[in-house]
């Protein structure tokens, strides 16, 4: 195995974060006019906003400020909210949780929707079933994760009040609780990626199952599920979980805007809120933690694929 | 060889380059295609509607309210009902149509302008200018788009025209991708290497060579990414960082429509139809386009 591709990854990996925060530091250098008067409004005092300047550090020289931030961010420390003049990174910690529960809850819906439906279809290609897959996927991609929100809300919480609106409890205080509180949201969101991976499943497995050696196994007289078990699946799980790890930054997009839509007190909603309030180390704590979080799946997700499949020797 | 042979030669690579009828056999692959024609149709009635909305709108969609009518479902005077204050979602939705397509249309293009060219030089330079463009592409891939959109909303402000730069950003590392992707597929052909034989330039062997070979799966990725376009800026104007009230946004009436669900689902079910017929349309409409420019791929 070709040990230096893996080194290379890390090394990228740590250079894409190490620039996410710098374009995350940006954010406040980059507001048009005095970032401490569009904290307080146009009608603060010139006494106020130096005062806001002093506190958010910007009578100091960028590069200063840059490091300081970035060193206190390696250490743990995001700096204090705006709005609270709480420090934010316990605030992260406790919405990083959520965050990380409802984007696996939708990963798994999606993909417990997307294996069957898309192996059926491209075992019977052009049958009653892969139209209606095709079918699914399509309105899946075009529908907009909000308004499924919306609709899950009106059938299941308002209608039929079989589960709450919104909002959340932790796991380990009333799991049937957490459990009634992330159903939807993880449902609107993994109904969205699911139908996605889909049409990815499909044409993977379609590809496996014209190669040669899938006859010949046929040929050899193993059952269908023998075939499909140990010599399709297998071969197809290589594209499948890449194409997984390229839908990850979509799953996250989804997971912010379904955090908004159910007051899910996760990353997402947190820097909505960070933003309508001017929050701007908040906000820029949870840009960073979430673009993290979705650099190092992708790392995973690379080596996973690395170890998978070893004949594959990297430039 | 001789003079005339030569000639004869660059004549047939020339050929080669500009291939004669090649839009032809698209246009027929696409017209057999019938989803791409599905697309075609509803992307083509949301054009229709974008520029003539407000000429076919029954009402005025702020000042027109119809007090009696608040709620209203689907009647003669108001076919898509009526919102909280009464006024027409025909007409709202006709407006909003216009928002979105311009959005969408800016917005892509600021991508497509920014993206294309820095791919093509990524793809066609130095190993040097490669890393740099796209390792930085690389930090804007790893933002969860809507969050990225949501952070230049965060430094240029809330509005419609910050929602368009914001949205652009987002896509250029896409196109940049895929023209760079493109460009280290075909640099090394035949017809680029003869362009640098005649002395052409860098830019003119990207811009007259490389371009026109790499076109199709940029056209492609236009079509797609405009239906992201409609959906970002819906769910921007959702949160309230997009278009402003009163005007009509399909992802505003859809918010208003949210807080009103019990009084009508009417409010919040149209615009959400709008925008999901108007993203199917344009994703129909990259599928065939897909097909039809690359054969191969079906």
């Amino acid at each position: 195995m070709n040990y230096s591709y893996l080194l290379q990854r890390i090394a990228l990996a740590i250079l894409v974060i190490w620039g996410v925060s710098i374009a995350v530091f940006a954010i406040v250098q980059l507001v048009p006019g005095d970032p401490a008067r569009v904290v307080l409004g146009v009608q603060a005092d010139a006494e106020r906003v130096e005062a806001m300047r002093e506190r958010m550090g910007l009578n100091r020289p960028v590069l200063e400020q840059y490091t300081d931030w970035f060193t206190g961010v390696l250490r743990g420390d995001f700096g204090n909210s705006l709005i609270t003049a709480q420090p934010v990174a316990p605030q992260l910690w406790n919405r990083f949780v959520p965050t990380l529960q409802l984007a696996i809850a939708s990963l798994i819906i999606g993909l417990l929707i997307a294996f069957p439906l898309g192996i059926i279809s491209a075992l019977y290609p052009r049958s009653a079933i892969d139209v209606i897959a095709s079918i699914i996927s399509q309105v899946g991609v075009s529908i907009p994760d909000f308004w499924l929100g919306i609709m899950l809300v009106i059938l299941f919480s308002l209608t039929l009040g079989w589960l709450p609106p919104g909002g959340y409890t932790p796991i380990n205080e009333n799991p049937l609780d957490w459990l009634s509180h992330i159903i939807l949201p993880a449902l609107t969101a993994g109904l969205i990626s699911g139908s996605i991976q889909t049409r990815f499943i499909r044409s993977a497995m379609l590809e496996v199952l014209n190669e040669n050696y899938i006859r010949t196994a046929h040929a050899k007289g193993l059952d269908r599920l023998t075939v499909l078990r140990r010599h399709a699946l297998q071969n197809a799980m290589i594209t499948i979980i890449t194409i997984i790890g390229l839908q990850m930054t979509a799953l996250f997009s989804a997971v912010v805007v379904v955090e908004i839509v159910f007051a899910f007190p996760g990353l997402g909603k947190l820097s909505l809120d960070a933003v309508l309030d001017r929050d701007y180390p908040m906000l820029q704590g949870t840009v960073l933690v979430m673009a993290t979080i979705v650099t190092v799946i992708n790392l995973v997700v690379d080596m996973l694929y690395f170890f998978l499949d070893p004949r594959i020797e990297y430039a | 060889m001789t003079e005339t042979t030569h000639s004869g030669e660059i004549a047939k690579l020339k050929e080669h380059v500009k291939p004669d009828g090649i839009w032809i056999g698209v246009y027929r692959r696409f017209i057999r295609h019938p989803i791409g024609m599905i697309g075609f149709f509803l992307v083509a009635v949301l054009i229709f509607v974008g520029i003539f909305g407000k000429q076919l709108a029954p009402y005025d969609p702020n000042l027109d309210m119809d007090f009696a009518a608040r709620f209203s479902g689907p009647t003669i005077e108001h076919p898509l009902g009526t919102d909280n204050n009464g006024r027409d979602t025909l007409s709202r939705i006709l407006y909003g149509a216009e928002v979105s397509l311009k959005v969408a249309i800016i917005a892509v293009t600021l991508a497509t302008i920014i993206g294309t060219p820095l791919g093509m030089i990524a793809g066609y330079g130095p190993r040097v200018v490669d890393e740099v463009i796209m390792r930085f592409m690389d930090v804007l891939f790893a933002f969860p788009a809507i969050l990225l959109a949501i952070a230049v909303l965060a430094i240029l402000g809330r509005g419609v025209e910050n929602a368009m730069i914001a949205i652009g950003i987002v896509y250029i590392p896409i196109f940049a991708r895929i023209a760079r992707g493109e460009v280290l597929s075909v640099k090394n052909e035949e017809f680029v290497e003869v362009a640098r034989a005649l002395g052409a330039s860098d830019a003119g062997i990207l811009i007259r060579h490389i371009l026109p070979n790499i076109l199709a799966p940029i056209i492609v990725e236009i079509s797609l990414s405009l239906s992201f376009a409609i959906l970002a800026e819906a769910a921007l104007s959702f949160f309230g960082l997009g278009t402003q009230p009163p005007d009509p946004s399909w992802g505003r009436m859809l918010d208003e429509g949210r807080d009103y669900f019990r009084q009508s689902l009417w409010m919040g079910m149209m615009p959400g139809l709008a925008i999901m017929l108007t993203v199917m349309g344009f994703n129909f409409l990259g599928d065939g386009l897909r097909d039809a420019l690359d054969p191969k791929t079906r």
